[in-house]
Formats: structure tokens, C-alpha cells, sequence
């Protein structure tokens, strides 16, 4: 078993005592690596009922087989808990140089439980493990924590995910930063560490990685090097994600004033294009990468002169136009607060947009938003309400901190139907009415309104479909994305480079190659379906049903009016069916739980089965 | 003179990536770690990167400050470590001004980069995938900055 450390680390941090553990093959087979082995973890070790916030909860990290490896974009780790935001499966997924290093200490994972008496970090150089103090930390922002470990240790080449002072605060937004641009943002697993009281895992690794067949494996990367500078992710590498900006504005399916329209007036002015003009000082990879699509603004003037971000699409969308503001330089800033506070930019511009639609209806006085005139398009009062809200202050903070659906339920009077959720998770940047096979995508992912897990958007933007109906058909197009994506996530690689792929069996071949495991592309994609259903037997563990897998409100009750869209809108009956099509393809009951039969067919626990 | 080619580094076009790194220890090493590369990739936040190699220094510090003579300097400009006589002190690490030279961790003896002379090319260059790298002489260099920069004042007198 090549590719693989072949062992993770255990840590109890309420007594402070780390061990070894191995990882087996059969659990490598089976689940892979990344999101199957967060899956094969959570499932397995979280107490029934464990609070996400409390001591029985279990974070854990993994790495996929590529990891550390010269696979494109191979650098990725995965955190995973029970989530606080949505109480079912929780993770991100992050690149940076977290899972290569750590794949070069020696270890392909950690799992953590238990709480530390006081602030704490976990420090990982090859095989020597502590548990730090990590007093002098608490209270700093991100970035700070980074630069604080790495003079404490007198180690640059140190990889650093940690916590902001949201995570210390355990709100539902919090997120994990490492390289200071990369996060583990979605589904407050920043809030977890907060809760065990760790602040930061840093990590140091200088072993070698070894793969099965490395002559093969490093001239097949060569050529896909090669594919990585061609037309499959030109997009991605000369204006970043943030293209997508003009792209959704011109379908009408751009975000606009909390998902109420998908056009924006202003959309040239927050556009990819304009922000590479006047905001984008350089373009930096992760390691591995031969595409580097993070773009690094660095305001020049104006009232944000000196703020420094990386801004891709969903926080510029969701800041911005689903904010109704268009000034780059209060996105940047925005962001900047995100990334360093440590909440999550989805999350933080949904909440904010939510917050200006109650203030705008009379829900929230000015008194409620702490004095902040928080009307569409004030770019300031956005600010302030983003470090507000991560910092839980004043009114306003203590209102939105945990997201917009916990905040709708305190603040009621209807809110709760334009709280723009899926599980209690806030919705990415891609609109609901106007993009609906997307929209069956996000409800049902297991972590929540999620565009990651199929990427089912794709048909509708592509027009492979009649974007603005649903029918049965849509639910197999959802499943096969997400038995592909399940894959990408496990070994992990980038899903930027899926387009690089001629086919299944080259992403196949890159697994055979690192792991020496002879797996085709159909096994492949069996394991794909096995990583999935294990994730959704967490959620169905913690008492998911169908009712959970609906987009919020607004998709079925109010029509979109637009520039592009006249009168969209999801029809319930529609939206049922392209449910039940989806429930067929996964051979899950009506109510969303999978057969016993065909968890028997993928060799996983037939218990909560019907 | 000509022959002194160094490798050169374009820090607009370096990503930092660090695939540099990878194919060094691939093809030096035979092994995925970078620990163990020849070119070492520097990032300064938020914006800077850089990877750096051996500069055939003219006068190599490294060689002076070994108290072993371990530290050969051979006719093309670059360095070479004699593992018989290396204990891995370090005082040539100290003493480069650009890092280029490590300790490996397991045979506890410093390298330091050959240029792949075994190779048509250092494989740094040949896989950097933003076209960062270069191989070529300082001559070269100045002589392509020379060019660009008449090059625009030819254009801006049409």
C-alpha cells in the first residue's frame, strides 16, 4: 500500500496523550482517503447524541493517497466533526501545504478528542508529537497565530491551520485557515476547536513520500502539467473563480440582495475582470499546483487602502452583488476580516444579506444593527457588520454570529423565509430559481446547501438542460456528480483539475500509480458511492429525513423578476419528483434513507437501513 | 563563460508552486521530498515568491567557510560536497547568502545543486510550469535586459 503513511495519529487532549494508530488497507480500499475516511471516522466514533460543541465530539484530519505526491493540485487535507451549524456531517476541505507536509511527518491523519484544560496547539514534526501551550496565542487572529508558531518553534517552512477568535468564540461560522489564504470554511469546524480549546495544529514533515510507480507517475504528471496551462482551466488561472461574476450576471443567475433577483446593476464594477485591473497584485499557487488561481488583492486607495486578500468567487458574490455592494475594495476588506477573525465568507455575506432584507422590511430597527444603516449596498456598514459578527459584538453580532437561520429563529416575524438555508447552512453563491438542477444539488449534499458535492450547477450553466424546470431526471445527474466528486475528495485532489481528465480512468490511473492498487474506473466509482452513503448514514445517525433536503422558501413562494428571469420559480410538485428521481438513483427510500440492500451491496453497516 | 549557466528565477511569473522541488528530489533523489530539493522555494507574505538554486558564486563562501575542504568548486561554477569529508557542521549553510544549500537529514552530510549534468537541463526548469525558471548565464541575462529595454526605446521613437 503505497501513497499512504499507512498510520494517523490519535490525540486525547483532556489528558494530553497521543498515539498511533494504523490504517489498515481494507479501510484504505474501501474508503480511500480525505472525505471517505472523515466519513469512516465520524461515523464510526461519534457518540450517538454527542453535542457538536461538546468534549465527546471527535475532529479529525485527513490526507488523501496523492497527497505529498506530484499529482496536480494534490496538497489538500480535510477536517471533519459532527457540525455545530447543521448537527449532521461536517467538514472542509483546504489546500495550502497542510497535507503534504503532513504526509512527509509520517502520518495520513488525525483524529482528536476530548477537550484540553487550557488553550492548547498540537505540534507534528515527523514523529515527534506535543501538545502545546498555547495561552499567548489565544485571542489572535489567524495569520498572527501562523507567523506567532513559527518564531516560538524558529521554523518558517512550518504548515499552520488554526483558529481566529470566532472559533474561540465557537460560532457556528467559524472556520480553519492555514497559509493564510486557504480554509477549512464551511460547517463551523473552526467552532469545534474552539470547543476543545485548540487553537492551531502546526505541522513540519521531512520524510519521503512514496508511491507505486514513480518513473510512470512523474511523466504522466509532466503531461498533465502541460493540460493544467491549456483551455481546460484558463478561466482559473487568468481571472480566477471570480469570472464567474460576468458569466452568472449574463444567465441571471448572479445573487443579487439575498437571492431576491440574479442580476446585479453593478456587476462590471465587481467583476473579475475589473478586480485583475485594479486589485490583483499576484497570482499564487498552493504547492503541487501548476494552475494558481488565487488571486491576491491589495487595495491601492481609498478608504481600504492597505487591506490584503485572496477573494474568489462565493466571497466576492456573496459580500458583494448578494449584498448589494459592488466596491472591491469593501469585499477585500471583508474578506480579510473573514480570514483572519477566522469565520467562513459563504456563511458571513448570506448572513449579512439576511440581516439588510430584515432591516429593509422594518424587522431590525437601527437600534437592533447597533446604529449601522444596514441597507443594501451601504459597503461600510457590511464591513462592520462581517467583524461584528465574528467578534459576537454588540447587538447586531450577538443577533447573526451563529448564521441566518439561528438568527431568524431568534428574531422571527417571518424572517425564517428568506433566511437562504439548507440544513441550517447558508446557500452558495449560484441562484435558486434560475439554476435548478444546482438547486437540487445544494439541498440534498449532506453537508448543506453545499455546491461542492456534485456539482450539479454545471448542466444548467452549460444549458445541457432546461435550467428553469426540474424533473425526474435530474436526481441521476446529482448522483453520478456526487459518486465522481465523493473520489476527487478522497484522494483529494483539486476539483479545478477535473477538466483535465480525458475520462474516469485516468483519474483511476493516477490512483493506481500512487497506491498500487488495481482498481478500475468503475471500482473507483463504487467507491465513490460507498464514501457518500457513509456520509449520509452519519446524517441519517443524527436524524435526517427528506424534509432536510428542501431549498429555503423563497425557491418555491416568490417569483424572480430580473434582466434575465421573468417570473422564475421552483414548482413544489416539480421539485418533489426530481427528489424521489434523485432518493431511485441512490436506492433510497421516499424518505431518504438508504436500502439495506444496497448498503449490503457496498459492504457498509446495514443497521439504520430500511 | 559561457558555460557558467545558473538558474535564474522570474519572481512575477513564481507561483510558488514548488513544483521545482518535487522534480528535483524525484530525479536527484529518486523519492518524493522536498526537504531533500536542490532549489528551495522562499514565500514572503503577502506577495512575494522566489526559488532559489546555487549562483555559482565567484567566489563561493561556502567553499571557504568549510574547515574540511569538503566543499570542491569545480570548473563549471557549481559546488560539490565530498561525503567522505563532510561531518554535516553546517558553516557552508551559514555562510551562502541564499540558502542554497541543505542538510540532508538522513545521510547527514550537506548537497547542494549539480545543474543535472546528466541531464540536458536542470529538471527544475524543465518542469516549472509557469516558465519561471530559467537556465542561462548572467551574460545572457543582461544582454536580454539591454534588449527590452532598447527594444522600447526603438518603439516609443516609432
Amino acid at each position: 500500500m503505497k501513497g499512504y503513511a499507512g498510520k494517523f495519529l490519535r490525540v486525547d487532549l483532556a489528558s494530553g496523550e497521543v498515539r498511533a494508530d494504523k490504517l489498515s488497507e481494507e479501510v484504505a480500499r474501501k474508503f480511500l482517503g480525505g472525505y471517505g475516511l472523515v466519513a469512516w471516522t465520524l461515523y464510526n466514533e461519534v457518540p450517538d447524541g454527542a453535542d457538536a460543541l461538546s468534549p465527546e465530539n471527535v475532529l479529525c484530519l485527513w490526507t488523501g493517497p496523492v497527497a505529498g505526491t506530484p499529482v496536480p493540485v494534490s496538497s489538500k487535507y480535510i477536517m471533519g466533526a459532527r457540525s455545530p451549524a447543521t448537527g449532521f456531517i461536517g467538514f472542509g476541505i483546504a489546500s495550502g501545504g497542510i497535507g503534504s507536509e503532513l504526509k512527509a511527518a509520517g502520518w495520513d491523519g488525525i483524529v482528536v478528542t476530548g477537550k484540553a484544560p487550557r488553550p492548547s496547539y498540537l505540534y507534528i514534526q515527523n514523529d515527534m508529537v506535543e501538545v502545546r501551550d498555547a495561552s499567548r496565542l489565544w485571542g489572535k487572529t489567524t495569520w498572527e497565530t501562523e507567523e506567532l508558531i513559527r518564531d516560538e518553534l524558529c521554523d518558517d517552512e512550518i504548515r499552520v491551520s488554526s483558529i481566529g477568535p470566532a472559533g474561540e468564540l465557537q460560532t457556528c461560522l467559524a472556520n480553519i485557515t492555514n497559509d493564510r489564504n486557504r480554509q477549512v470554511g464551511r460547517s463551523g469546524m473552526g467552532a469545534v476547536m474552539g470547543s476543545k480549546n485548540l487553537k492551531a495544529i502546526a505541522i513540519r514533515g521531512t520524510g519521503d513520500v512514496e508511491v507505486a510507480e514513480l518513473d510512470e507517475l512523474i511523466e504522466f504528471c509532466r503531461d498533465l502539467y502541460k493540460r493544467c496551462r491549456g483551455p481546460a482551466t484558463e478561466k482559473y488561472r487568468v481571472l480566477g473563480t471570480p469570472a464567474n461574476v460576468l458569466v452568472h450576471n449574463r444567465l441571471g443567475c448572479l445573487p443579487t440582495n439575498n437571492f431576491q433577483k440574479g442580476t446585479f446593476e453593478d456587476a462590471e464594477a465587481c467583476s473579475g475582470e475589473r478586480m485583475l485591473e485594479t486589485m490583483v497584485k499576484k497570482v499564487v499557487a498552493c504547492p503541487s499546483c501548476p494552475i494558481a488561481c488565487d488571486h491576491i488583492n491589495v487595495v491601492r486607495d481609498g478608504p481600504w487602502a492597505g487591506t490584503v486578500a485572496s477573494v474568489d468567487y462565493e466571497s466576492l458574490e456573496l459580500l458583494g452583488p448578494n449584498c448589494g455592494v459592488s466596491d472591491l475594495g469593501a469585499i477585500t476588506k471583508a474578506v480579510e476580516l473573514c480570514d483572519t477573525l477566522g469565520i467562513d465568507t459563504i456563511s458571513a455575506g448570506v448572513t449579512v444579506s439576511w440581516a439588510m432584507e430584515a432591516y429593509e422590511r422594518g424587522l431590525l430597527s437601527r437600534e437592533d444593527c447597533d446604529g449601522l444603516d444596514l441597507k443594501f449596498g451601504n459597503s461600510e456598514a457590511m464591513v462592520e457588520a462581517v467583524r461584528r459578527m465574528s467578534l459576537r459584538e454588540g447587538r447586531l453580532g450577538a443577533l447573526i454570529a451563529d448564521g441566518s437561520a439561528r438568527a431568524a429563529e431568534k428574531l422571527g416575524k417571518g424572517s425564517e423565509k428568506f433566511a437562504m438555508v439548507n440544513k441550517k447552512l447558508e446557500w452558495g453563491a449560484y441562484s435558486l430559481r434560475s439554476l435548478q438542477t444546482a438547486t437540487l444539488g445544494f439541498a440534498t449534499s449532506v453537508r448543506g446547501a453545499c455546491y461542492l458535492r456534485s456539482g450539479s450547477y454545471q448542466v444548467d450553466v452549460k444549458g445541457k438542460v432546461d435550467r428553469y424546470t426540474l424533473d425526474r431526471s435530474r436526481g441521476p445527474v446529482v448522483t453520478e456528480g456526487e459518486n465522481l466528486y465523493a473520489v476527487i475528495d478522497s484522494m483529494i485532489i483539486c476539483k479545478f483539475t477535473r477538466g483535465i481528465y480525458k475520462d474516469d480512468d485516468e483519474i483511476a490511473r493516477v490512483i493506481r500509480l500512487v497506491t498500487g492498487f488495481d482498481i478500475s474506473d468503475e471500482e473507483m466509482i463504487e467507491i465513490g458511492e460507498r464514501i457518500h452513503n457513509m456520509a449520509k448514514l452519519f446524517n441519517v445517525r443524527f436524524g435526517a429525513s427528506r424534509a432536510d433536503d428542501y431549498p429555503p422558501p423563497r425557491a418555491f413562494e416568490e417569483k424572480m423578476y430580473d434582466d434575465v428571469s421573468d417570473g422564475a420559480v421552483i414548482e413544489i410538485e416539480r421539485y418533489d419528483e426530481a427528489l424521489s428521481g434523485y432518493y431511485e438513483s441512490r436506492r433510497w427510500s421516499e424518505d431518504g434513507i438508504p436500502t439495506k440492500a444496497l448498503l449490503e451491496d457496498l459492504g457498509l453497516d446495514t443497521r439504520l437501513g430500511v | 563563460m559561457q558555460s557558467k549557466k545558473i538558474i535564474i528565477c522570474d519572481t512575477e511569473k513564481c507561483t510558488g508552486c514548488e513544483i521545482c522541488e518535487y522534480a528535483c528530489s524525484i530525479f536527484k533523489e529518486k523519492t518524493v521530498n522536498w526537504s531533500k530539493s536542490r532549489i528551495r522555494h522562499i514565500r514572503v507574505e503577502p506577495t512575494f515568491d522566489i526559488a532559489i538554486a546555487c549562483r555559482k558564486c565567484e567566489e563561493p563562501l561556502c567553499a571557504k567557510a568549510c574547515p574540511r575542504d569538503a566543499v570542491l568548486v569545480l570548473e563549471d561554477g557549481s559546488v560539490k560536497i565530498e561525503p567522505d569529508k563532510c561531518n554535516g557542521c553546517g558553516w557552508c549553510i551559514e555562510a551562502c547568502n541564499f540558502g542554497a544549500l541543505k542538510l540532508d537529514w538522513d545521510k547527514k552530510r550537506v548537497f547542494a545543486c549539480d545543474f543535472c549534468a546528466e541531464f540536458d537541463q536542470p529538471k527544475c526548469v524543465e518542469f516549472c510550469p509557469y516558465e519561471a525558471l530559467e537556465f542561462t548565464t548572467l551574460d545572457q541575462v543582461g544582454h536580454e535586459a539591454g534588449k527590452k529595454a532598447f527594444k522600447r526605446i526603438i518603439e516609443e521613437m516609432g
